[in-house]
């Protein structure tokens, strides 16, 4: 309907909007600072109550349990900025884990050359997803909950009910997650360059801008002549490379490597984003958050087991955490909304 | 006429929409047995005025009397239990049930048991059928009828409910012609039994077929109500269009070059056929037409986002293959869509990232976008464009929609295009922020720019074309140039009346 509209907004009322914008910026770039705050507050709590937990050697444990979950909810993020989501992410770490362990064993490669065939390994299965979702058009949730079980299934046939221990392990590679950088276990620094590199390339390249535009609009983005499914392709691709670095470190990680290696890796991981601030419907969010709700979410695993809870409350606690993160940001955009349109805005 | 009571009177109702007024101290009657035929431009508030009888939308002033007495509709179902039954443009069925299951949607029949007695459904629902002397089958699905059958499952819900007003929203827009005398068949039947029925369409000839009186709506403002045989099709479009005493916005001085773009014998099946027209360097064409006319899928199929089955499309004289809306910003053809929210805009991003959003890439160095190039870009452009706002780094979604119109567009030109395809540039936008876009596109055509004008604002197509083209259901109706065009020659070719 064509409509005539009969005054325009005053000049107070403008200056009023141009404040509230600067708000709602400030808002969502608190995102961070807020999940950091709520961290900061679980640490001084379960510090009075255990001060056991205050120790380096402590947060060196929760930040190298967060590391892989961490690398991977890097991948996620670039996904679910495109209204997409992946939910293999779990079996594909899995499999690429076992993939790599059992190259390991026969150790015909070398160390490099099974990380590189695992990183590979990943790269394709991400691709797979990619050209489900953006080629074929299958809706992702639908796409990657089917291979969520190809990819284990394929996990299964290839372990055959056996597993990878450490002993079949070369002992430079289990080295890698014992071995430090300048003081600093190398699976952290490994998982802060991904997420640094990530949150770069996100905000300064071409392609993480336009990645924004798809979530955010995807009409918009058609009509300025983004290519759409090429870049969900590439997201879904840099997802599965994600899962597949996951998947080398895993056997180094954690020593032994069975067909059930990361089942379930997938809803931490959803979680971590999403109470990271991370719009589930895409658009909005940054890497750096979605590595700082792993962080938060590890730390509350973490200060229960200190404070011998028992593994009801974890559950109960994650799942609390993550209705107040999402409720907190429906209430903060409908408050905001809610001004916005009192100021006029059609 | 003699004084029969209306079975339901509107009275001085008035609508406002935020800083919008829809409608304006409106009086409508509508009487048994009377076909009551609504005529108006798009905007005039046929469409407000539909859904406050459909218990939509609710007055903000005046009253509704049926039968004498003063009703207020709570909502859509209150409308319906009242007797006010409104077909929608658009039927809005269930697609997956069966038609005997939609007409008593929500009061199926139930058995002994509390399971649906199917037997007395479909025979309730083949009575309906019967009773509108139509031949139809209650027990398929809704889904893969015609939209003309689909507006018979509506009419058949509407009388099962004993509806004593029938209100249609131009229900022949989708229709064929078979289809339409099939449905005037139908509306007269239902005249013969006392219902009152509003007839909302804007093609003349349907009215003057079907109609016994005519109100006119212009600007949100009652006209005239006359009976149909003391009005001619000539007249209703004079009161459509009026005489307005609103400033025209005339397109400044530009000279006119080779042609730019050329369309030949363009078609998109089931939406428009056979559409030619030329557009020179600094020239502008008016495309006018009513709503669902075909101009914006010209258009979409201009900037490649729709295709054409037949048809040619020359860019500068040279044959152009239009794929994507990439090919079409190869050509310099851009597109500035309809609906800034949904399809022009990035509301969450800030101003200069929705200018740069075409060409991120160009601005790109190692990949990496630099920003201090784009800040100026943006910063450029809003400064040309006069864009009122905190600074380029402010989001989108703060800004009044005039200057939302103005990055849309500023958007477009950082891609340095030829040929500009502006898809209702003022929609919505508050008069001074009109004048200003008018401004800007008349600069543009004076810098050599090749412009497509798609507007329902008569006004605005008379005082910025240079030529005027008006389709009407998906064909070119006439072409217009500037001094031989007028409001009511553009309306009679847009309602598909030949040239008086």
């Amino acid at each position: 309907m064509s409509v005539r509209v009969i005054d325009a907004p005053t000049d107070s009322a403008l200056a009023r909007r141009f404040g509230l914008e600067r708000t709602l910026t400030l808002v969502a770039r608190l995102r961070e600072v807020g999940i950091l705050l709520v961290l900061l507050a679980v640490v001084a709590i379960v510090t009075i109550q255990a001060p056991l937990f205050f120790s380096v050697s402590n947060f060196e444990q929760i930040l190298l349990n967060v590391s892989l979950i961490a690398i991977v909810a890097v991948g996620q993020t670039t996904v679910v900025l495109t209204r997409n989501v992946d939910l293999s992410v779990g079996s594909m770490v899995g499999l690429v884990a076992f993939a790599t362990g059992d190259l390991l064993k026969e150790n015909t490669l070398g160390v490099p050359g099974a990380i590189a065939v695992g990183c590979l390994l990943g790269l394709g299965l991400g691709a797979f997803n990619g050209l489900l979702v953006a080629v074929a058009k299958v809706p992702a949730i639908v796409a990657t909950l089917g291979t969520l079980y190809v990819y284990r299934g394929l996990d299964f046939l290839v372990a055959g009910g056996k597993q990878v221990s450490a002993i079949d392990l070369p002992r430079d590679y289990l080295g890698i997650a014992t071995s430090s950088v300048l003081g600093i276990p190398t699976l952290i620094v490994a998982a802060a360059l991904i997420a640094l590199v990530a949150a770069y390339l996100l905000r300064n390249s071409g392609a993480g801008r336009e990645l924004y535009a798809i979530g955010s609009n995807p009409a918009a983005a058609e009509v300025v002549g983004i290519p759409t499914h090429r870049l969900i392709f590439g997201a879904f691709v840099v997802c599965g490379l994600c899962a597949g670095i996951a998947g080398v470190l895993w056997g180094s990680r954690f020593g032994s490597v069975n067909a059930l290696a990361a089942s379930g890796l997938e809803l931490q991981v959803i979680a971590a984003v999403v109470v990271g601030g991370v719009n589930i419907f895409g658009g909005s969010g940054t890497v750096i958050g979605a590595v700082l709700g792993a962080i938060l979410l590890a730390t509350i695993e973490n200060a229960l087991r200190i404070l011998h809870l028992s593994e009801f409350w974890l559950l109960a606690i994650d799942g609390a955490i993550i209705l107040l993160a999402v409720g907190t940001d429906a209430a903060i955009r409908g408050y905001f909304q809610r001004i916005l349109t009192r100021t006029g805005r059609r | 006429m003699t004084e029969i009571s209306p079975v339901l009177q509107l009275t001085g109702i008035s609508k406002r929409f935020g800083a919008v007024q829809a409608l304006i101290d409106v009086d409508l009657d509508l009487i048994a047995n009377e076909v009551h035929a609504l005529v108006g431009e798009n905007g005039a508030g046929k469409s407000t005025l539909v859904k406050i009888l459909a218990g939509i939308h609710r007055p903000d002033a005046g009253h509704l009397e049926l039968d004498g007495h003063e009703l207020v509709l709570s909502g859509p179902a209150a409308a319906r239990h009242l007797g006010i039954a409104v077909i929608h443009q658009h039927p809005n069925l269930f697609p997956d049930l069966t038609v005997a299951e939609n007409v008593f949607a929500g009061r199926l029949p139930r058995n002994r048991v509390r399971g649906v007695d199917w037997g007395r459904l479909n025979r309730a629902a083949e009575k309906l059928f019967a009773n509108l002397g139509v031949k139809q089958r209650v027990s398929v699905p809704v889904r893969g009828l015609s939209v003309a059958d689909q507006q018979l499952v509506e009419i058949a819900k509407a009388f099962s409910l004993d509806a004593r007003v029938l209100v249609m929203d131009e229900p022949t827009a989708a229709l064929s012609g078979r289809e339409v005398q099939r449905l005037f068949t139908i509306i007269r039947q239902l005249r013969g039994r006392g219902v009152a029925i509003l007839f909302v369409d804007h093609r003349m000839e349907e009215v003057f077929e079907i109609a016994d009186r005519v109100s006119v709506l212009r600007d949100g403002r009652h006209v005239i109500t006359a009976p149909i045989s003391e009005l001619t099709p000539a007249d209703a479009i004079r009161h459509m269009v009026g005489r307005r005493l609103e400033t025209l916005f005339p397109k400044g001085q530009a000279p006119i070059g080779e042609v730019a773009l050329e369309v030949r014998g363009l078609s998109r099946s089931g939406v428009f056929a056979d559409v030619s027209f030329q557009v020179r360097r600094g020239e502008i064409v008016g495309l006018a037409g009513l709503v669902g006319a075909g101009r914006t899928e010209v258009a979409r199929v201009l900037f490649g986002i729709d295709h054409a089955d037949a048809g040619e499309i020359l860019v500068t004289g040279k044959h152009a293959d239009i794929k994507s809306p990439t090919d079409a910003m190869r050509l310099g053809i851009v597109y500035v869509p309809e609906d800034r929210h949904e399809q022009g805009l990035v509301l969450d991003f800030s101003i200069s990232a929705n200018v740069s959003l075409p060409i991120v890439h160009r601005l790109s160095r190692l990949l990496m976008i630099d920003r201090a190039q784009e800040g100026r870009l943006a910063a450029d452009y809003s400064k040309q464009l006069q864009v009122r706002s905190t600074g380029v780094n402010q989001a989108a979604s703060g800004l009044s929609g005039g200057n939302q119109q103005k990055v849309v567009i500023a958007k477009w030109l950082a891609t340095k295009p030829t040929i500009l395809l502006l898809d209702e540039p003022t929609q919505g936008v508050d008069i001074g922020a009109k004048a200003e876009v008018h401004r800007i596109i008349s600069q543009l055509a004076a810098q050599g720019m090749a412009i497509v004008l798609i507007s329902s604002e008569l006004l605005e197509v008379l005082g910025m074309a240079d030529r005027i083209v008006v389709l009407h259901e998906g064909r070119v109706a006439a072409e217009f140039d500037r001094d031989e065009a007028s409001q009511e020659r553009i309306m009679a070719a847009a309602t598909g009346q030949a040239e008086a």
